[in-house]
């Protein structure tokens, strides 16, 4: 409360602060803004030099992204009967026909189930060694502590191989399940380590007044913790779901028919074909855009997260 | 409603012991004062009748029943909290509601018990407040609140007001007592302050370092200090004790103080050795013909009595005489005891020696 003043910053530091904020904003955005755009660009336009910023959009890298498509004869083209929807048309202008749909659609859905999957495991399991590590005494406690903390002091990549074998022996390899494990150990530690700060800031007498009314411990536990956690939670999964959405090595090392999720799945869009970036471009805004859906849900707790600790009374 | 007795109750924290054997009794209804010096094991002591902790050794009855191992929530106990632990995600109705809700209580019955608890309590018209934003005073309200509301068979209490600024203090502690002595309800209450405890409190027990140094009424514990802990401890000023070598023999009237005969109570039991005379300022008078002699080395005036503070051969004294008595700095005067009232410690163990005037309190030989 005491030991900080806070003295209202002068124009020109307001000035000099809001360019800043802007200029790291654009820096930032510029990547994200050109993705987008590349994504409704045709495959001419899209590596014409210069770079043309002024365009004709066209939704041929999204039809691109979810079809296979095969090139025919022109006599078979002439033969086929008009195109029935949008779709079959764009692909008919360049002489091809749809072939089937892609895998775009399947990996994207094995990208939110395992991303969720092992971030809701995460959280789950986190919570409750945290709660423990934070509440009760657990022999070598500190112990404990540091060697959850000590899975993370290397690149989780360095232990690929063993994985590798380990899932190969567990059938674990290409399966859904295996991946959920793998993300969740991988950020286990992270969030038994962000929640137990979290939960540690709770006063003890919360529980205890919820004990002396009448409730078990587990009653008071998520009635009165986890409510009172909830912003620690929603930062915490925020981390972990960027983590298991983002993960590209393991992806790539440990899954190829079934269990594919979406970031090793969109470099392979290069090459059917020649270099189709719009479709990749299409497949990149698609991808981010349920990470950025949960954590604009999430972002209030996000913010009074991250300060968290900082502003209690 | 409840009688609660506490047996040879011990509490250890690792090697450390906060609580050493403790035995002492709770009346049904009474207002029940745990009195000691900060880190002298109180809380502990409440947390371990409401279930909060569990007793190393020993045993707590609640109406005869033994629930020392039993968890809080079996204790039908209420608690409030010295930060009074207000579910900061509830409103003041849904924090005052919690503990029946527990309970599985009708919904229409719940609402018209925290009606009635909030008339009780003056905060009608906060109830559907969320609790963040409430002042000192009403979240000490609130927290009453959920405690009463279950109409439990007692309350504990830990240092209530010790959150509330001191203006607002003395309002509160004289509505806690006027609801305590409406709703008859045993409650035990915690607090460092002697005079917090000398005011409200039916019964007191004095803790020191976990010991329990004395347990009765105020007045007795006023005028009949068991350790010279508790002598220091209660009264503003403290009752003064003054060392001396002497000794006093089982049945003796008088001994031997400052080189001249001073009357006390009679002795039940003898001493040798280093003593101390327990003096309250209000029992020692200036009398010229006395043979005792002091200073006067400083004078503060209170209105209607004033403290003198004294030099004499065994050290300062502190006496309370009448404002308009007439006392200057330096002046040299006569001190006379009222010997009926007068304690007598070892001043080596810190007991008080018995006498008729702590015997029937029970003063041990
Ligand atoms: N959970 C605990 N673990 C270790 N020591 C404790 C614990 N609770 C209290 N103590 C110690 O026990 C002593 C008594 O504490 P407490 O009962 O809170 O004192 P009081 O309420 O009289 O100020 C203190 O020295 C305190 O440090
Ligand atoms: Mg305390």
């Amino acid at each position: 409360m005491s030991g900080y003043s806070v003295t209202e910053p002068s124009p020109r530091q307001k000035w000099i602060a809001g360019a800043l904020v802007i200029g790291y904003a654009v820096i930032t955005i510029l990547p994200l803004v050109w993705i987008l755009i590349t994504g409704f660009k045709s495959p001419s336009d899209s590596i014409s030099y210069p770079p043309k910023v002024f365009f004709e959009p066209t939704l041929e890298g999204y039809v691109n992204l979810f079809t296979t498509r095969t090139r025919v004869s022109p006599e078979t083209l002439e033969s086929l009967p008009p195109p029935e929807t949008w779709y079959d048309e764009i692909v008919r202008r360049n002489d091809l026909v749809i072939a089937g749909p892609s895998r775009y659609g399947e990996r994207f859905l094995n990208s939110i189930v395992i991303g969720f999957g092992s971030t809701f495991l995460s959280i789950f399991l986190g919570t409750l060694a945290a709660y423990a590590f934070s509440r009760f005494k657990v022999p070598l406690k500190d112990d404990l502590l540091f060697f959850i903390l000590s899975t993370r002091m290397m690149p989780p990549i360095a232990v690929a191989i063993p994985i590798f074998l380990m899932f190969r022996q567990l059938g674990l390899s290409d399966t859904h399940l295996g991946m959920i494990l793998l993300y969740t150990a991988v950020n286990i530690s992270l969030a038994v380590w962000l929640l137990k700060g979290f939960i540690d800031e709770i006063p003890l007498e919360y529980e205890e007044a919820a004990l002396i009314d009448g409730y078990t411990r587990f009653q008071a536990f998520y009635k009165v913790v986890l409510p009172q956690a909830a912003t620690g939670i929603a930062s915490t999964a925020i981390f972990c779901l960027i983590f298991a959405w983002n993960e590209y090595a393991f992806a790539v090392l440990l899954t190829s028919g079934t269990a594919q999720t979406a970031p090793p799945f969109i470099p392979t869009i290069i090459g059917v074909g020649g270099q189709d970036w719009p479709a990749v471009a299409a497949g990149a805004t698609l991808f981010l855009l349920p990470v950025m859906v949960f954590t604009i849900l999430l972002r209030k707790h996000l913010l009074r997260g991250i300060t968290f600790g900082a502003v209690r009374k | 409603m409840a009688r609660i007795v506490i047996k040879d109750v011990r509490k250890e924290f690792g090697d450390f012991t906060a609580v050493q054997a403790s035995s002492f009794t709770i009346e049904d209804g009474e207002f029940f004062m745990l009195l000691g010096p900060s880190g002298c094991g109180k809380t502990t002591t409440l947390r371990m009748i409401a279930g909060l902790e569990l007793p190393t050794s020993g045993e707590i009855y609640i109406d005869g029943e033994e629930v020392g191992q039993k968890p809080a929530s079996q204790r039908d106990i209420a608690f409030v909290f010295q930060m009074f632990a207000l579910y900061p995600h509830m409103n003041v109705r849904r924090n005052i509601s919690y503990p029946l809700v527990s309970q599985g209580m009708g919904r229409a019955e719940v609402k018209a018990r925290v009606a009635e608890v909030a008339r009780i309590l003056g905060i009608e018209d906060i109830l559907d407040r969320p609790v963040g934003g409430l002042s000192g005073g009403d979240r000490q309200r609130v927290a009453l609140g959920r405690a009463i509301v279950r109409r439990p068979k007692a309350f504990m209490m830990d240092e209530p007001l010790g959150a509330l600024d001191a203006e607002f203090r003395e309002h509160m502690s004289e509505e806690l007592r006027a609801l305590h002595d409406r709703m008859g309800a045993t409650t035990v209450y915690v607090t460092h302050d002697q005079l917090e405890a000398m005011q409200m409190g039916d019964k007191i027990v004095v803790m020191n370092h976990g010991v329990v140094e004395q347990f009765g009424t105020p007045q007795d514990i006023y005028d009949k200090p068991a350790t010279m802990f508790v002598a220091d401890f209660i009264g503003a000023p403290a009752m003064n004790l003054m060392r001396f070598d002497g000794e006093v023999a089982p049945g003796a009237t008088s001994l031997l103080y400052d080189g001249a005969e001073v009357a006390v109570p009679r002795m039940r039991e003898g001493r040798r050795g280093a003593l101390a005379l327990g003096v309250r300022p209000e029992h020692v008078h200036l009398d010229d013909a006395a043979p005792h002699r002091g200073r006067i080395a400083a004078v503060e005036y209170l209105g209607t009595t004033q403290i003198l503070t004294l030099e004499t051969a065994t050290g300062a004294l502190k006496l309370r005489a009448p404002a308009a008595q007439v006392a200057r700095v330096g002046e040299t005067v006569g001190l006379r005891f009222n010997g009926r009232t007068l304690s007598v410690f070892d001043a080596r163990s810190g007991a008080a020696l018995a006498s008729d005037l702590n015997a029937q309190g029970g003063g041990d030989g």
